[in-house]
């Protein structure tokens, strides 16, 4: 393999794993600090219909519209997921799985309906991603890098990740400190004048944000995995709030790039002529990373716990 | 109830009625506190914690308001501090006590950098003043019952109110807590502070409160603990309720 | 559209399965368990992979069912396991390990399908059904193994049924009284791997949590009592499945597990639009009918009062005019809203109206009296406990005295049909 081929082939998929498993880890620390994991899991299918419809309205079958519709659905369903809590009297997990799994059975139907199955949206591209399709033939080399008008013929998903990461890191800055008291006692915040409900309202819409950003490259199921994994692993090893969130962003950069490496550019390295899905590979050490940190854990909490001072 | 006429009462409501879904809590709660250490007690189900929340905003009501220092309470949020019920929060999470005091304080910064100098001494002051200074890098899943609740209450301190509303602060704490806190709540008090606090323990208000709110959904008495905290005043508000009336709202729905 | 052999097959296979979900979906839902579901039907991918490659290996039939069931069963199980390790610490909730445990296994399951695409056999070719369901490709043995599994769970469900109702109502009476919760737990979580398992074929893994939600969520809404709520909750899933797998009859390209997931949805939109107790439509209409009641009464009351006031005296209603516009000044409304209140008691026969006065007809008099009685019965009452003063019990009988049934009432007052003079004054809003 070239550096050629490494920079019109791996370069905007690294880039695109790198950037959408970054921005999810960023996020599902405050989901998993909220004891609200499921919503990831939730808006990533919640999705489906939004993007079909965005595609069918609009029969472009590049960016905005599928964009907004993909927001519009998953703000009716994190509506619906509180109107059927309240109304149903149904508890939070059951809610969420009523809704996302209606709103994915009807992005399944939308998909047949409107015939964009024959316009090449495709279902595996949906839930497996499509990082291997991400490439970039312009380049000549690495001069291109710096070269804007090269530089325009990235894919587009790459610029929507790039976009979405510069906005979603900006606001997690600045509400750095609203976000920990929300996190923490919600109740408080409100009796002190927060505006929590509009807080959550901000959080909710910068994970479906992310969620929307990363999942045209790397599928659904992927952006549940990054939403949940790196923030559980960190969570099982710090006590710190600075260390979860930054940490959680790091390490789902980390898992991005190792995933995509060990998938597709390792074994051709190695000579083997089949590569994994890369997206498949990413979300697998996900869930080996978080029992790692199970692990480790356990063997760190094996020296006798300090007592509590009584009192 | 003779009031300093010119001095506006802390904490002020009239006509307050709450209902929870078809069950009221309170109804018609008119009532005035005065400075000082003031206890709300009553039975279960009383509405005490109500009282609060629904004053707070926390909570909507059907009718009354609640007025503090003679205004609303957006406009004085800044002299007004809460210290809610031994609250479900996670006690795993990532914070230590001093950034949980730190939180009471997060209205008087911007909401990203770091924590200014000045409101980091401030929180570790109201540590202080609960005895929990040394322990202010603990993170707060490794304290003890007692002093996390000590850590809430130098929360409720730092926010440097002129009146606190305290829901049960001496809720699942042993005794030499509740002593530290009852000290910390009488010198808070001698500041010329008030401290509004639900109370469960009826045998302790005499000793450590001055005046009293008798409650069961209505205001059964109120004052100077000498003169409305009596054993006729304590029947009435521990014996039944208006039982006939609540099936009667529970079925007819209020507007 | 005729319906062929191969149809009815998908037909009843679909049922059945439905109907074990339901069935085991009621008591994982109101174990607060129904998630697991998710995580068991995604962790199912890599089993079904591997036992593919495995028989693949082995020289067989890479497409048989039960091998590949059996794959999905032990990864099931995993799973599940998987996340109790999880939770164990603590420092996981179990929202979070489901989640894990659900997007990495699956992930684990797709890596492994691209390595499988690359494998001489094609086995894949029949492994992306049970990511979707393909019902349509379901033979006459899936059938009936999706009997059989149907009849186990609900026999397990009926012999378990005490120990289920104890353990989702009362788990520590059911300590107390001997039954182990824990085991009791257990069970129900191999129940539902099974039927999650073998709901794969009909609506694929993605979907198969839908099965064990929605009927259940949708009973929940129609009743209260256990049993019924367990038997229309299997029969719901059984619906759903029958009418999915018909629709999808109809209209090939539409997959059968959408459509069974979306005749599920249905139900339940249905239901909580429209349930009688808890429905939302309902709801509202029987807020908006005791408001219009309310208002209506005080209406009548005010008229009475103000033929009191006129000196009509206690007791007896005259037949004066009274002025829409006093009757409006005392209880604080606009002379438009009154005017408006007017009108409609005039329809409904209770008033009768004439330039901008009323007087009441003998109906709209007895409804007024009895309004009357109630208010001045709750007023008397409260003063009489000393719960308040004069104006005080007016506004809180104002609240209350809807509620109030006519024997109530009755009790209330000394003498059961007399009419007292009212504490308040008259033609003042309180």
């Amino acid at each position: 393999m070239t550096a050629m081929d490494f920079l019109r082939l791996d370069l905007p998929a690294l880039l695109a794993a790198i950037l959408a498993c970054g921005l999810c880890g960023l996020l599902g620390s405050f989901l998993l600090l909220r004891r609200d994991s499921l919503l990831g899991d939730a808006l990533s299918h919640a999705v489906l219909p939004g993007i079909i419809a965005g595609f069918a309205i609009t029969g472009a079958r590049a960016g905005l519209p599928m964009l907004l519709g993909a927001l519009a659905a998953a703000l009716a369903a994190v509506f619906l997921i509180s109107l059927v809590r309240r109304v149903a009297r149904l508890e939070s997990g059951a809610a969420t799985g009523a809704v996302f799994t209606s709103f994915f059975a009807l992005g399944l139907m939308l998909i047949e309906a409107t015939g964009a199955r024959s316009v090449d949206l495709d279902l595996d591209c949906v839930l497996f991603g499509q990082l291997e399709s991400l490439v970039w033939l312009e380049a000549q080399g690495f001069a291109s890098l710096l070269d804007p008008a090269t530089l325009a013929f990235l894919p587009r998903q790459i610029f929507l990740l790039a976009a979405a990461s510069l906005v979603l890191v900006g606001l997690v800055a600045l509400l750095w400190r609203p976000l920990h008291l929300l996190c923490f006692d919600p109740d408080y915040a409100a009796a002190i004048g927060l505006p929590a409900r509009g807080l959550e309202l901000v959080l909710n819409l910068m994970v479906a944000a992310a969620a929307v950003a990363a999942f045209e490259a790397v599928g659904s199921i992927l952006v549940v995995a990054m939403l949940v994994c790196p923030a559980a692993a960190i969570r099982l090893l710090t006590d710190s709030y600075r260390a979860q969130v930054l940490g959680g962003a790091a390490l789902g950069a980390a898992l991005g790039a190792l995933g995509y490496a060990l998938a597709g550019p390792v074994p051709a390295v190695l000579g083997q002529d089949f590569a994994l899905n890369a997206a498949g590979v990413i979300g697998t050490l996900g869930g080996l990373t978080v029992a790692g940190a199970m692990l480790l854990r356990q063997w760190r909490s094996g020296a006798p716990k300090s007592a509590l001072i009584s009192g | 109830m003779s009031q300093n006429m010119t001095a506006p009462a802390p904490l002020a409501i009239t006509h307050l009625t709450v209902a929870y879904g078809d069950k009221t809590v309170l109804w018609d709660i008119t009532w005035q506190a005065a400075p000082g250490l003031t206890a709300i007690v009553g039975p279960n189900g009383a509405g005490k914690s109500t009282l609060l929340r629904a004053a707070l905003g926390l909570i909507p009501s059907i009718a009354g308001e609640a007025r503090f220092f003679g205004r609303t309470l957006d406009e004085v949020r800044n002299r007004v501090g809460y210290l809610p019920q031994r609250a479900s929060v996670d006690w795993d999470f990532p914070a230590t006590a001093l950034d949980v005091v730190c939180m009471s304080r997060y209205p008087r910064m911007r909401w990203w950098g770091r924590v200014p100098k000045t409101e980091r001494d401030a929180a570790y002051a109201a540590l202080d003043q609960v005895g929990l200074a040394d322990l202010a890098d603990r993170q707060i899943g490794r304290l003890s019952g007692g002093q996390q609740q000590r850590v809430f209450l130098a929360r409720a301190l730092a926010q440097d109110a002129d009146l606190y509303l305290m829901d049960e602060p001496f809720a699942a704490v042993d005794a030499a807590t509740e002593q530290a806190i009852i000290a910390v709540l009488r010198r808070v008090v001698a500041t010329g502070r008030s401290v509004i606090a639900v109370h469960h323990d009826l045998s302790t208000v005499p000793a450590y409160f001055g005046q009293v709110l008798l409650l069961n959904g209505r205001a059964v008495a109120a004052g100077d603990v000498k003169s409305a905290f009596t054993p006729d005043s304590i029947a009435r508000a521990y014996g039944g309720r208006l039982n006939v009336l609540e099936q009667a709202v529970a079925e007819g729905g209020l507007q | 559209m005729s319906l062929g052999y191969n149809t009815l097959v998908v037909l009843a296979g679909c049922a059945l399965l439905g109907l074990a979900c339901g069935t085991v979906g009621a008591f994982a839902l109101l174990r607060g368990r129904a998630l697991m579901a998710d995580a068991v039907g995604h962790a199912a991918l890599p089993g079904v992979v591997l036992a593919a490659m495995i028989v693949a290996t082995l020289g067989g039939d890479p497409r048989a069912l039960p091998p590949l069931l059996a794959g999905a069963l032990v990864a099931g199980v995993l799973g599940v396991l998987a996340v109790q390790a999880l939770t164990r610490g603590r420092r996981i909730r179990e929202d979070a390990a489901i989640a894990i445990v659900l997007s990495s296994f699956y992930a684990l399951g797709v890596a492994l399908l691209s390595y499988v695409q690359t494998m001489p056999q094609a086995a894949q070719a029949g492994l992306g059904k049970f990511i979707l369901g393909q019902a349509a490709a379901m033979r006459a043995e899936d059938a009936l193994w999706a009997g059989g599994i149907a009849a186990f769970s609900v026999l397990i469900c009926l012999a378990l049924f005490q120990r289920l109702r104890a353990a989702c109502f009362d788990p520590d009476y059911a300590r107390v009284m001997g039954l182990s919760v824990a085991r009791t737990d257990l069970m129900l979580l191999a129940l539902i791997v099974i039927v999650a398992v073998a709901g794969l074929q009909a609506v694929g893994l993605v979907l198969v949590v839908a099965l064990l939600i929605l009927p259940a969520a949708t009973a929940r809404l129609l009743t209260h009592r256990l049993p019924v709520l367990l038997v229309v909750s299997a029969l719901l899933g059984a619906l759903s499945g029958a009418l999915g797998a018909a629709a999808s009859a109809v209209e090939p390209e539409w997959p059968t597990g959408a459509a069974v997931v979306l005749a599920g949805a249905i139900f339940f939109t249905l239901a909580l639009l429209l349930a009688p107790e808890r429905g939302v439509l309902p709801e509202a209409w029987r807020r908006t009918r005791r408001r219009i009641a309310a208002t209506e009464s005080h209406f009548l009351r005010a008229a009475w009062e103000a033929q009191e006031a006129a000196g009509a005296g206690p007791g007896t209603a005259g037949d004066r005019w009274t002025p829409i516009a006093a009757l409006a000044a005392a209880r604080g409304w606009s002379e438009g809203h009154a005017s408006r209140l007017a009108l409609w008691l005039g329809l409904r026969g209770l008033v009768a109206r004439a330039d901008g006065e009323i007087h009441l007809t003998p109906r709209g008099a007895a409804a007024a009296r009895r309004a009357v009685r109630a208010h001045r019965a709750v007023e008397i009452h409260l003063l009489g406990l000393g719960a308040t003063d004069i104006a005080g019990a007016d506004r809180l009988a104002d609240l209350v005295e809807h509620g109030l049934p006519a024997e109530m009432a009755t009790r209330l007052l000394a003498e059961p049909s007399s009419l007292p003079a009212s504490p308040h004054a008259l033609g003042s809003k309180p």
